[in-house]
């Protein structure tokens, strides 16, 4: 049971991808300085997580599922929604994926598998479960792809879910992405495990699961653990739970105001609040797609010409997302009623 | 028609439902811990499981397991274990639909007895019943009798969205006639236990019957009293409650739940917003004194509504 390295078609199709997400959240932070007021509340970006995303999707296949939490925006533009669907929705306008009614936090596309996204930490995880325990039921093979941080480990619903999942050897496998900060507070300072030096991936060991981590700045790295955790779920052997190392390159969201202040993005917690510029400039050195950009082009998957026409078709699509969602009118009011009862 | 009590009324609308639809799922704690579990021997395991004392995980896989698709019914067992994953109960379950911009639909049952006065002191005996209404995207049950039991339990199943259905524990044991074969009692029409002209009581769950007795000894009195039971909060039937205030003109509104938690207090102020020119006098409540529960007897029966206040309101509304 061992993943085979995706062929060079395929690695391209990875980059297009995590290209997809960077170009998509660039806008969405752009949105804020560019068109002041166009997007309201909180958005959290998925930028530096890309190479985990998509390491983790490349296997998804039709009848799997996945759910997500309020930084959501990457997933369902690697399962295929249409990105202008997406824009409106965080742009709150009428042709939104959700009709308007979710916003940034909340994005959904049950016809892609992406089911659910809370907005409440950890809350997410036992919803993944319950969709696995459907999927067990249903006796195709199906998985689900729970996707969550690191701060959602202190939560109840994460060790409740672990134990029943296990129990039940649910076909679930739960993707932790850990990117150090739960808002301005560090893991070790709220991890008992990562202050005592370990990985967040020990957990899995109170549950009787594997337990993985795994540089999720790397998609084929990521591909590989989350592909073999997949295809242990797929026959029947159970959950897994992967930690997933990635780094935010941004602030954890824009900042938190009242109307009439300009939302934006701050500075990220460990310049801002902790004064670790060093830190934070090591992780824009590792910046997982200029980096596997470069391996592709270093591998000769792709040409540096090829490599710039990729991204810049990528970067019309993501603009032309803004054009429409810009233009996309807002719901009518009586719309706000519709969709509380079935 | 089967004479039944409460609680086997309850278990028949899930056999109704479990044996007519595959993907209806009953789930929670200590149940089904044997082959030979009644429900577990009926559908199998994959479809009936015992939980660990996981509320959160419980109500939140119900979430999930619906969302892809099934109509779980999580066993619940008391009102107060809900408040351990509200989370899931008021802003998870009832929230996604909504959120994804009907993308998404949350068929699921959350069965919970509430209002054990006999004994259980201070943290298993509220009536929450309120804490739920109001909450977008939640349909609250308060069957009254053995036969609706069955029959909003069948319904709730098959409803699509999440339900909380609230069975009161003194009733558990109330034997009443409960239809054979398919029963369904449809959510949102209350239903008038007894009819009268003089004063319209307005009760849920077990205060039904305590004011169907004040009724009767209020009949002795020579007053007629109407009693109507929503049977569901959330729909709430108010043209029922209002039609028959328009006849009585009076109206005493019963609630196990403290003063300003009780059903009765919407009720009330839909009253008072929408029928004011029809009462002849101010509307009277009765509910739990504003206090937790006490353990000893006397205490606890003090602090519950019982026969004589509901009499004593409904005299009082009607200044005899």
């Amino acid at each position: 049971m061992s993943v085979q390295t995706p062929d060079a078609g395929r690695q391209i199709w990875m980059l297009t991808q995590m290209l997809r997400i960077r170009e998509f959240e660039t806008r969405v932070k752009r949105t804020f300085t560019e068109h002041v007021g166009v997007i309201r509340g909180h958005t959290h970006l998925a930028d530096g997580a890309e190479a985990s995303i998509v390491g983790s999707l490349t296997h998804f296949q039709d009848g799997d599922a996945a759910l997500a939490t309020y930084r959501c925006h990457g997933y369902p533009l690697v399962l295929g929604s249409d990105p202008k669907a997406l824009m409106a929705e965080i742009y709150g306008r009428a042709d939104g994926i959700c009709k308007g009614l979710g916003g940034s936090m909340h994005l959904t596309d049950v016809k892609r598998g992406f089911l659910g996204t809370s907005g409440i930490v950890g809350a997410g995880i036992p919803h993944a479960a319950g969709a696995a325990w459907a999927a067990q039921i249903r006796k195709k093979g199906e998985v689900v792809l729970s996707f969550f941080g690191d701060g959602a480990s202190k939560q109840g619903a994460f060790h409740e879910t672990l134990n029943i999942a296990s129990l039940w050897k649910l076909p679930v496998v739960f993707v932790m992405e850990n990117n150090g900060y739960n808002v301005v507070t560090t893991t070790a300072q709220e991890d008992a495990n990562a202050a005592a030096g370990r990985p967040l991936a020990v957990k899995a060991q109170a549950y009787e699961m594997p337990g993985i981590t795994v540089d999720g700045t790397d998609p084929l790295a990521v591909h590989k653990v989350v592909g073999d955790a997949i295809a242990r779920a797929r026959t029947g052997g159970g959950p897994t739970l992967v930690e997933s190392k990635v780094y935010r390159l941004s602030a954890h969201g824009n900042i938190i105001a009242p109307p009439g202040v300009p939302l934006h993005y701050p500075e990220h917690e460990a310049i801002a609040v902790f004064g670790k510029r060093e830190e934070y400039e090591a992780a824009l050195r590792g910046d997982p797609v200029p980096r596997f950009r470069g391996l592709l082009v270093q591998s000769g998957a792709l040409t540096p010409a090829k490599a710039d026409a990729l991204a810049r078709q990528v970067a019309e699509e993501m603009q032309a997302a803004v054009t429409f969602a810009l233009n996309s009118p807002f719901p009518k009011s009586e719309s706000a009623l519709e969709y509380n009862y079935a | 028609m089967a004479d039944l009590p409460f609680i086997a009324a309850v278990d028949a609308g899930i056999h109704q439902e479990m044996k007519r639809d595959p993907r209806v799922l009953y789930f929670g704690q200590n149940m089904a811990t044997t082959e030979n579990h009644e429900f577990v021997a009926a559908y199998g395991p994959d479809r009936v499981r015992v939980t660990p004392i996981s509320e959160t995980a419980e109500i939140g896989i119900a979430i999930g397991a619906a969302m892809a698709g099934l109509r779980p019914v999580v066993e619940l067992y008391m009102a107060e274990f809900m408040l351990v994953a509200m989370d899931q109960v008021v802003n998870e379950a009832n929230r996604f639909r909504y959120m994804s911009g009907g993308q998404v639909k949350v068929p699921l049952v959350l069965k919970a007895g509430f209002g054990f006065t006999a004994g259980w002191a201070g943290q298993h005996t509220g009536s929450l019943t309120s804490l739920f209404m109001g909450v977008p995207g939640l349909k609250v049950v308060v069957p009254s009798t053995a036969a609706d039991a069955k029959g909003l339990m069948a319904t709730a199943i098959r409803d699509d969205n999440p339900v909380v259905f609230l069975h009161h524990y003194m009733l558990t044991l109330e034997h009443g006639d409960v239809p054979d074969g398919e029963h369904l009692v449809p959510f949102g029409k209350a239903v008038v236990r007894r009819a009268g002209g003089d004063v319209s009581i307005v009760a849920t769950g077990w205060m039904v019957h305590r004011a169907l007795a004040a009724a009767e000894r209020l009949a002795a009195e020579g007053i007629s009293a109407e009693v109507i039971d929503p049977r569901t909060v959330a729909p709430l039937d108010l043209e029922t409650i209002f039609g028959s205030v328009e006849k009585t003109r009076h109206v005493v509104l019963v609630d196990q739940g403290t003063r300003h938690a009780s059903v009765g207090a919407i009720i009330a102020s839909e009253l008072a917003e929408h029928r004011f020119s029809a009462l002849a006098a101010p509307i009277a409540q009765v509910t739990a004194r504003d206090t937790t529960i006490p353990y000893s007897e006397p205490l606890e029966a003090y602090v519950i509504p019982d026969v004589e206040r509901i009499a004593a309101a409904v005299r009082s509304v009607l200044r005899r």
